[in-house]
Parts: C-alpha cells; structure tokens; sequence
C-alpha cells in the first residue's frame, strides 16, 4: 500500500488553480479568505477522501462552496449604499486585456461566470461543472458559453483599440 | 492574438504567483497547527552531512533522514504510516533545527527534545531507547549495546536498529562502531558517520 500523497503535495499541485477560481469567482479581495478556508477544510477531510477520487474537481467543489459562504458574510457585512459605484471595468484603462477579462468576467451572472472559471480556468469537464452547480452538463456548457460569448466580445474590443 | 481561445488570456487575467501561494501556505500551515490537523509537520535544514530532513508530529520529532534516504520516499512513507495531514511547516521544528545546529557547531552535547518513536517498535525501540546511555564523544560496540539492551546474544539485531533508526544524530547510533574499531555500516554513509564521530572527538 503507498497511501496518499503528502497534504503539502496536494496544495503545491493544486493552489495555484484554486486561487485562480477563487479570484475569478470572488474578486482578489475575498480570494485569499475562499483559498485559505478551502484548503483547511480539504486538509481536514483529506483523510477520508477515497483514493481513487479526483483531487482538483474535490477542491474546486469545496472552494465553490466556500466562496458562496465568502459571499454570504460579505453581503451581512455590507452597508446599502445610495448610489451604485461605477462599473470598473472602465477604469482598466486601454490595452489592459488582462485587467479588463478580468472585470468582464466580474460582472457576468454568478452561474456564468463559475461556470466560466471551473471549466476553463480550473480544466474541469461540464459533467463536474455540472455536478458543482447542479443541472445538467448542457446546462453548464451553456452557462460557459454564454460567458464566453460576452467576454469574447469585450477581448475583440480591445483588440480592436489596440490595433487602432 | 487569437481571441478564440481565451483560456490563456484568462489564466493570466487571474495570477497565482509564486510568492502569494508561499504566503498562503504558511497561513494554512498556521491555521491547521491551530486547529489540530496538522499531523505531521516538516522542514530540511543544511548541515555539515548534508540536507537534513526532519519531521515531528503533535508528540515530538518522529523522523530525521538523510538526502540518500530520498527526502519525497521518506515524506510519502510517514504520509502512508502515520498521516497524509502533513505540511512543510517550520515552526514546529525550530526547537529542534536550533538544537542541531548548535549540535553540528560544537555547542551541545545532548538533545533536549521531545520524541516521537512510534516508528520504532519493539526490541528496535529497546535499543534506540538505550543508545544516548552512550555519551558525547564516545562509542560502543554492537556487542556492547546488545548488552544494554538486555540481549547479549543480539548483536545482528542492534545492528538492525541502528540501520532503521528513524531520528539518526538526535538518536546516536553513529556512536555504535564494530569490535575492531572500524566505523562499520551507517544508514547516512560511513562518511557522515566519520563527521559526526571527528565532531564528537573535537
């Protein structure tokens, strides 16, 4: 019996995709609570996971769930304000493409955008998107494309201002 | 560009550099040693033998290994033994990187540290628990420590024991030599233990 690997292997093989989809679905700001909250839940059900389970959809399941309670906290701490701040995707400035996907997929629909960074960013297939966010895998294809479609739009627009 | 494919495009959008995860993990580290899940911790420290692993559960030090052991086969084995919750975590072995440091520079003559040894069982045990008896700068021979140990007839198993001595240094079984003097077999190589006896007699 070789056992499993070492928790630390499990976090530098995987912690650089899960901060990637918590920053995608949370926003830097809230990214290192989710990661940190993550990995310390994970360590602590590490024992128990079955051997044969696969290490990156379970994470990106827990962190999933931990960004929504990230979410949850951040919506009782917040304070209704009278005037909804502008959208900063236009404070990117132009060229920026990182800094500008990076607002677009901000702003998409939660389900979109989770969709959008646990198949593309995380590399998982729609069946475990599907299994994150419940629905059918059609459904989570959709979702993803439908993100996808407007965050092309907005990558073809600075290519444009770029190649202006 | 192609913008077709944005995978790429969004991997950079949302960085995970290097030193923010170093920083992560040493908040995991902190949180899991706070929350109790941190079965196993580990660090290396360089010394004059060469990288030293050295790994402790809440008990005490449970493992120091030599670089010929294969640091990542020594990781998985107390992953496989004792607990997968392991992480390199520093903190839990600063008392004993401070001890064989001053060790290794001449300063201390024995270690004062708590230890864990579960790895050892059995007649292995009774002989790791009688080899400090052996002091500083001294040693002894196989046939000698199966006396202390209460076998007298058991010199191939001391030998044993010293080969499968989990805490090498911590525990010395450096300072158990063959009956003609020579250094005899040692789980680092007979040149460390050829240090570590010309650092003893210093």
């Amino acid at each position: 019996m070789t056992g499993k690997q070492p928790f630390e292997a499990v976090v530098a093989a995987h912690g650089g995709t899960v901060l990637r989809v918590c920053r995608a679905v949370l926003g830097a700001a809230d990214a290192d609570d989710a990661w940190s909250e993550t990995f310390l839940a994970a360590m602590r059900a590490y024992p128990d996971l079955p051997a044969d389970a696969n290490v990156e959809a379970w994470l990106v399941t827990i962190a999933h769930r931990k960004a929504i309670d990230v979410t949850r906290a951040a919506a009782r701490r917040a304070i209704p304000v009278g005037e909804v701040p502008e959208n900063t995707a236009a404070d990117a400035g132009p060229g920026r493409l990182d800094g500008d996907l990076a607002d677009a997929l901000t702003l998409l629909p939660a389900r979109q955008k989770q969709a959008v960074a646990y198949h593309y960013l995380a590399g998982l297939p729609y069946s475990d998107v599907a299994a994150i966010l419940g629905g059918s895998p059609e459904a989570a294809r959709r979702a993803a494309a439908d993100g996808i479609a407007k965050l092309r739009r907005v990558a073809g627009r600075i290519h444009e201002r770029s190649a202006r | 560009m192609n913008i077709d494919d944005l995978t790429p495009e969004l991997v950079r959008a949302f960085p995970a550099p290097p030193a923010e995860l170093s920083r992560l993990q040493e908040r995991l580290a902190a949180a899991a040693q706070r929350d109790g899940i941190l079965d196993v911790a580990y660090r290396t420290i360089d010394s004059p033998v060469g990288p030293l692993l050295l790994a402790a559960t809440a008990e005490g030090l449970i493992r120091v290994a030599y670089a010929s052991e294969d640091h990542d086969a020594v990781l998985q084995a107390l992953a496989t033994r004792i607990s997968p919750r392991m992480l390199h975590a520093p903190g839990r072995l600063d008392a004993a990187a401070r001890e064989l440091s001053e060790y290794f520079g001449g300063h201390r003559r024995r270690f004062g540290l708590a230890l864990d040894l579960r790895l050892a069982t059995g007649f292995r045990r009774t002989v790791l628990s009688h080899l400090p008896e052996i002091g500083y700068g001294h040693t002894a021979s196989y046939a000698a420590v199966a006396q202390l140990a209460g076998r007298p007839r058991a010199v191939r198993a001391v030998g044993t024991a010293c080969a499968t001595n989990p805490l090498p240094v911590v525990v010395p079984c450096h300072r158990v030599v063959r009956s003609d003097g020579s250094v005899g077999g040692y789980l680092g190589g007979p040149a460390a233990k050829r240090t570590l006896l010309a650092l003893e007699a210093a």
